[in-house]
């Protein structure tokens, strides 16, 4: 126990820069994905179990305090799956992209891309909470 | 010889391996699906679209009903199998390891067969999954 606490608190204080923090959200994001995704196959199991029930837990989606989580997800899934990426290129292609330098750009453009995806994605979704409805569907017809 | 070579040239640990290659390929494609299925859910319908009926109706089609399995399949064995990384970084207790890892890849089999089950056995005409059969059976 006291190792495990050891091992959590060296893996945050350790001081690496851009990979030690790649690595710090991949591993937050991974544990908080996999959480949401218990919860998700939970709820959608509801289904089976009834209309009434299902349409009543739909508040862990719809309610405005919601919104504050699934935005995390959203960060964290687009976060976890463009730094997955960088991932692979560094894994895959060591002569290219295990260099200092590269490192370092390829985590700006995963932050960059990220947020590319995060940002209209969290305004379509805390957008409802003001009564605007800016989900794409309705201006293209869905 | 020294320790890092054999650790290269040695014996590797076939299951790991196979395991590190598993998250690159499984995250490539869950790169795609999963990425995708959040866009469509968030942002095409967004989430407050989303009620009873708009469920049931996806998996009208078996492409979707295709489509939510690999989802599921992919998603949950990438996320234990990181999960499983975790445990090992940082629960070196030999008790608690095993049982920490044992109950997390019971729940993950139990998880997959709910999700499984509704995606493919859920009727419309009734509302009912095959678990209400059973259910059923057994109650009688």
């Amino acid at each position: 126990m006291a190792s495990a606490v050891a091992s959590i608190w060296q893996g945050i204080t350790y001081r690496g820069k851009e990979g030690h923090y790649a690595w710090l959200l991949h591993r937050a994001g991974g544990l908080g994905i996999v959480l949401f995704l218990f919860l998700h196959i939970l709820d959608i199991f509801l289904v089976g179990v009834g209309e009434d029930v299902f349409e009543f837990f739909l508040f862990i989606y719809h309610s405005a305090p919601a919104k504050v989580f699934v935005m995390a997800l959203l960060f964290g899934v687009f976060f976890h799956a463009f730094n997955g990426v960088r991932i692979i290129l560094v894994d895959f292609w060591p002569d290219k992209f295990s260099n200092m330098k590269m490192q370092r750009t390829l985590f700006r453009l995963v932050v960059l891309v990220t947020l590319i995806f995060f940002i209209p994605t969290a305004i379509i979704t805390v957008a409802p909470i003001f009564g605007v409805e800016l989900a794409l569907s309705q201006f293209f017809g869905g | 010889m020294s320790a890092i070579s054999r650790l290269k040239y040695g014996s590797p640990n076939r299951f790991e391996v196979l395991s590190w290659y598993f998250m690159r390929v499984s995250g490539a494609v869950l790169l795609l699906v999963a990425v995708l299925h959040l866009l469509i859910m968030h942002v095409w319908y967004g989430v407050d679209a989303i009620d009873y009926r708009f469920v049931v109706g996806r998996w009208a089609s078996p492409v979707v009903q295709v489509y939510d399995l690999a989802l599921l399949l992919f998603a949950m064995i990438h996320g234990v199998n990181g999960t499983r990384w975790v445990i090992d970084d940082y629960v070196h207790s030999r008790g608690w390891n095993l049982t920490l890892k044992s109950a997390l890849y019971v729940l993950a089999l139990i998880f997959i067969l709910m999700g499984a089950t509704v995606i493919f056995t859920f009727d419309p005409g009734t509302s009912e999954t095959a678990l209400n059969a059973v259910a059923a059976a057994l109650t009688r």
